[in-house]
Formats: structure tokens, sequence, C-alpha cells
């Protein structure tokens, strides 16, 4: 390996008595790739007798080329130097460890989910049906209902948690004084609001709506108010953030003109912010348009199609991809096909919704701020 | 003042407002609701008597399970997410090429949007057979050790892999909170440590954990809230029992968390033991406003900055 001719060359230079970090022994510049692929290679042929699998590959070139650097390292240069490359080689590893469940639940969910993706199974109510005739039941796939179910309910919500939401926000920036004990209460509970179980706001609009209504309560609207919940702290926080990027200049620009506040708020601060708060509601959309436990307790679920919100069950992506999956029909193999085809939609809705925000972001921030 | 300015005025005071309300109405309205199930008498209700709420003598010898439950699967996923967290957020802002930084946070953001049901399938899916040889080597070489014991599950449908998937579920927000106060740490600081001779991890000790220590605490606590009301995850892939158990290998000695129970049960429930669900939602509301306190303490405590909060929000 590279190690003993390394080893060999830098061996031969001059140490003093008292080692110089400067003057004493260094390992060459690229050592650590050198490292990695004789680890790769030696485990690799290591594995090649024992039985091969990536995983396992992996994680013994890991650990090889961790304690092959350190001997290396502590041998040729010192102690400290050889800490050091140990913990470089740690921190990235811990990143390829957060990539690896990024990579394999997007591919995943792709190839589970591209089969079942056709025309007919965004825009076919699913469901099974039943044919007199023959005695048959035929099970149809499709995911109509949820995609309206989720427009609706995220729709709804959206309408609710944006105007409470970047009302609050203009009061905390351009009305509050940061040491009044009304704002700071506020502040306080947004950061503590974002910190909610779904599933608690779930519980909270189904208590909610049986007090209201009664029993019977399972509705769009509820489930709505259930992401609202959840939404409204992010959209304050994120329109808070865009706020106070404005410059205090043209608020006074403003005033000094004898503009009133809320024109200066309206025609002055807002247009200067608003892409920044598109952005982050649409961030905020992204993040609750995926919620399950608080919708399915909210709203129940079902596979009619039910476009009222103010009336009966309704469901949404996400809670079709848990109930295929949980609750499967007579044919296993479909309903999981129709969890992962649903599973699948719902990622690209978060994945569209995240891109335009970002280009929203990029194409229209003002001069300055970009 | 003309009155469209007033009435401005008084629409952005009262949606402040309204946020109070909110929040107090939702701890109002599950007080309001779990009462009965926690006045009830257990034993003797006719409606408890079936079902999740079957052979409990009163609410607080059914939610007590629970409540463990929901503390140990979010301290597991604590104890695996956590340090790679940390040393994600350590690799992004002072390891990690400069002009990359920026991009692999994006890449670690996206986890964060990811819907929790498609990580749940991925569990049952993908990391449940994975698991599965680990932890026959876990029960056969450890298993004298309490976690590891236990007859060992062939399905994988364990603690440990319900674990596994919170860890990468709460991984983001801890990121996010680090990255963000390593980034802060004063440049001069640094430039000390290094100018002394100290290697760049030794300039990490000395001069960016000092500083982001206390950041740090709060950025684990906001993922243990996270890790402690994730629902799907938990409801989809473990085989779930209301038991104090420390057992994660196993089929039967998976402790039920309170956000999965309710989630399981609650379709299939009477009203009253809805009640009694919502009764623990109300514990598991207070549990995570606590730790959701506490952290959020020490933030503003310590002078937490714009920055940090906005990551916070994520």
């Amino acid at each position: 390996m590279t190690a003993t001719t390394v080893a060999d060359t830098e061996t031969r230079a001059p140490r003093g008595p008292v080692p110089n970090a400067l003057t004493s022994a260094q390992l060459p510049r690229f050592v650590e790739l050198y490292t990695l692929a004789g680890a790769l290679a030696v485990s690799a042929a290591v594995l090649a007798m024992t039985g091969f699998s990536i995983v396992g590959w992996l994680v013994l070139s890991a650990v090889l080329y961790l304690v092959s650097l350190g001997i290396l390292s502590t041998v040729v240069e010192n102690r400290r130097k050889a800490t050091d490359r140990v913990v470089r080689g740690l921190v990235t590893i811990a990143f390829l460890l957060a990539v690896i469940p990024l990579v394999s639940t997007l591919v995943t969910v792709i190839i589970g989910g591209a089969p079942s993706l056709t025309w007919d199974f965004v825009t076919k109510t699913g469901g099974s049906v039943f044919d007199p005739s023959t005695l048959k039941v035929t099970i149809v796939q499709g995911a109509w209902q949820a995609v309206v179910g989720t427009l609706i309910i995220t729709g709804v919500a959206t309408l609710i948690s944006v105007p409470i939401g970047i009302l609050a926000a203009i009061y905390l920036v351009e009305y509050a004084q940061p040491q009044q004990w009304m704002a700071r209460t506020v502040t306080f509970l947004v950061d503590v609001m974002t910190g909610i179980p779904s599933i608690v706001a779930g519980l909270f609009a189904f208590s909610l709506f049986t007090l209201l209504v009664g029993p019977k309560a399972f509705s769009g609207f509820s489930a709505s108010v259930a992401l609202s919940v959840l939404m409204i702290p992010i959209v304050v926080r994120s329109t808070e953030e865009m706020l106070k990027l404005v410059s205090s200049e043209l608020r006074e620009a403003s005033f000094a003109l004898g503009v009133t506040k809320f024109a200066t708020i309206v025609r002055v601060v807002l247009p200067t912010a608003i892409a920044g708060i598109i952005t982050g509601v649409m961030l905020a959309i992204s993040r609750v348009i995926g919620e399950t436990a608080p919708i399915f307790i909210a709203a129940s679920f079902t596979s009619n199609f039910n476009a009222n919100p103010f009336s009966g069950p309704m469901e949404t992506l996400a809670v079709k991809a848990y109930a295929d999956y949980k609750f499967p029909s007579q044919d296993i193999a479909a309903s999981y096909q129709s969890a992962w085809g649903a599973a699948l939609l719902l990622v690209l809705l978060v994945v569209i919704l995240n891109l335009v925000a970002r280009i929203i972001a990029k194409a229209f921030a003002p001069r300055g701020l970009r | 003042m003309r009155p469209s300015d007033r009435i401005f005025r008084v629409l952005s005071t009262g949606s402040a407002g309204l946020i109070m309300v909110i929040l107090a109405g939702v701890a109002l309205f599950l007080i309001i609701k779990a009462g009965p199930a926690i006045v009830a008498n257990w034993s003797a209700n006719p409606d408890l008597a079936g079902g999740t709420t079957h052979g409990y003598t009163s609410f607080w010898s059914y939610v007590g399970p629970l409540v463990w439950g929901t503390l140990f699967s979010s301290l597991i996923a604590l104890v695996l997410g956590a340090p790679v967290a940390i040393g994600i957020a350590l690799f992004i802002s002072h390891y990690a090429p400069r002009r990359l930084a920026g991009v692999l946070g994006y890449l670690v953001d996206l986890l964060a949007a990811v819907p929790s049901v498609v990580f749940g399938l991925w569990g049952i899916f993908v990391i449940r057979p994975f698991i599965i040889p680990f932890q026959d080597w876990l029960n056969h070489y450890l298993g004298w050790i309490p976690l590891f014991s236990g007859q060992v599950s062939q399905t994988g449908s364990t603690m440990l892999a319900g674990g596994l998937v919170l860890a990468v579920m709460i991984l983001p927000i801890i990121t996010s909170i680090s990255r963000e106060i390593f980034l802060q740490t004063p440049k001069l600081h640094e430039e000390a440590a290094l100018a002394l001779g100290s290697t760049r991890w030794e300039m990490v000790k000395l001069a960016v954990f000092p500083y982001a220590r206390s950041g740090i605490l709060s950025a684990t606590l906001l993922g243990l809230g996270r890790a402690l009301g994730e629902t799907m995850a938990i409801a989809m892939i473990i085989s779930p029992a209301l038991l104090f158990s420390v057992r994660i290998l196993t089929d039967t000695g998976n402790s039920q968390t309170i956000a999965a129970n309710a989630a399981l049960n609650f379709p299939e429930s009477n009203p009253l033991q809805r009640d009694a669900l919502i009764a623990t939602g109300l514990a598991l509301f207070v549990i995570s406003f606590g730790v959701n306190f506490i952290a959020r303490w020490i933030i503003s405590r310590t002078g937490g900055s714009r920055r940090l909060r906005k990551a916070g929000s994520r």
C-alpha cells in the first residue's frame, strides 16, 4: 500500500530534538485520497472473500480509512495532526450519512411510484366498483379525490393563515416597540408554536369542531384549521424576517414626504419585501401540504369524491398514501402501488413548490438583497 | 390619524392578539375535551371496556406507558441523530469548501421538506429489511445489555427502526440551528486560535464549541421537541405495545408513543375513548411545550440573534 512508501521517504527528512510543526515531517498533499482509495480496495478484497455487500463495504472502508489515516499521521506527523485528520474524516462521514437517506428516500419513492403515476391515476376517483350483472368487484386506481382534497384543505389553510400571519408580522415589525410585553409575548409564543406536534393540532381541531358542530365533525375545513395552527407561526416568522430587511431609510423617506403609516406600509414596505414574503408563504405551504396525522384526525379519510370543505370526510395525498398502506383492499399489491403513487405525487408537489419559491426569491429580490 | 391608518393598526394588532388567543384556544379545547376521560371511572365505564383502553384502571395508568414510550423513542432518535447533525453542521460551516457550503446546506434542508408519510413508507420498505442483520448481530453479541435483549424481531418493526427514521427526520432542524450558530463564531477568536498554531480541530475546540455550547444545547432540545411529536414514522414502522420497556430489537417490547397511539386508535374509537386519546394529546402538548419553552428560553437568554430564530422556524 502507499503507506510504506510514504513512511520511507518521509522518515529520511531531518528531525530536530524539538518537533516543530513547520519543519517536521508532513504527509503528502493528497494522502487522504490515497488512503481512501487504499481503504476501499482493501475492504473490497476482504469482503470478496467473506461475501460482498455494498453497505458492509462502505462501513468497513470508512472504519479502515479513519484508523489507517490516524495511525499513519501519528507515526509520520504527530498526534495533534492525526486527531485533526480523523475529525475531518468523521464530519465528512456525518455529512454523507445525511445524504444517504435523502437520496434513498427520493429514489425509493420514484421507483415505487413511477409505474402507477399515470394520467388516469391523477384524474380518476379511486375506489371499488361493483358490477351487479357479473357480481365482480373491480378496483379503480385513482387519486383525484385526494388531489382535490389536498388543494382545498391546503388552500383554505393558506387563506386563513396568510392574512393573520402577515398582519401579525406587520404588527411586530412596524407597530410594536420591541420591549412591549405584547410584542415579546407574541414573538415568544410564535417561537414555541413552531414546535407544536402536528397531531396535537389535529386533536385540537377535532375537539373544537365536535364541541361546535356535534359528534360528526369530520370536515375539510376542520383539517384546514388544524393546518393553520401549524402554518401561522411559519408565515409570521418568515414575513417578519423579510420586513426587517427593508431598510429604515425607505420608511423615513416616505414619512418625510408626509405619507401616512398605513400608506407607507402598503405602498413602500410590502412591495419591497413581497418576493421574500411570497417565498416564505410557499415554503410554509410545502411544509403543511405533507402533513398526515392532523388531517386524518380532523377530516378522517374516504375514497369518495368530496369537494365541499364544510361537510363530510375528505382525503389528501398524504392521508391516501397512509390509508392505502394501513388499510389495503383485497388486492394488497394494488393498494401499496397506489400508496406509492400518492406519495410520489405529493413529493412532486413539494419539490415544485420549493423550486418555485426559490425562483421567486432569486428573480424578484430587490436590488442589494440579491 | 386617518381612519385607514386606525383600521390597519387595529387589524394588525388584532392578528397578533389572535395568535395568543389561538394558542390559548388549543390548550383550552384540549382540556375541555380531555376532562371527561380524565375524571371517568375507568374500571366501571362500559365505553372504556374494549379497544385501546381495555383493562386500565385509570387515565394515569393508561398515559404512563405512552409518556415513557414517547420519551424513550425520542431519546433514541436524539442519541442516533444529534451527534451526526452536529457533525454535519460543523462540516458545512468549517470544513466544506466555501463555495459548496450553500448547496450542501440546502441539501440537508431538503430532508426537512420530505413529507413524514414518505419517511414512513421508506422506513417500512427500506429501513426495516436493511437493519434486520444488524439487529441479529447486536442481539447475538450484546444481548446481555437490556437494551438489546429479548427475542429478536424477524420483521424489523422495532423501536430501533423507528428511532433510526426519527433520527433522520430531526437531522435538518438540529443541523440548521447549529450551523447558524457555528457561523456566528467571532472570526477573531478563530483567527487567534489558528495564529497560535492550532490545527483546525483545535481551533473548533478552542473557539467554536465554547461559543456555540448553549446554541447546540437548544438545537438539540428543539430536535427533541420535533421527535416527541412525530407521528407517522412510529405509527407506520413499529409494532407497538403499551408498556414500560427498554427493549429496542423485539416485536413485542416496543413502547408505544402518544402521537402514534392516538393516530392508530382514533378512527375505531368511541367518543369517550377519543376523549381519552385527546387527553393523551394534551399530555404530549404539555411535554413538547415545556421542551420548546426551555429551548427558546436558552436561546433568548444567550442573546440569540435574528438569524438563529429564523433557522429554528424551518
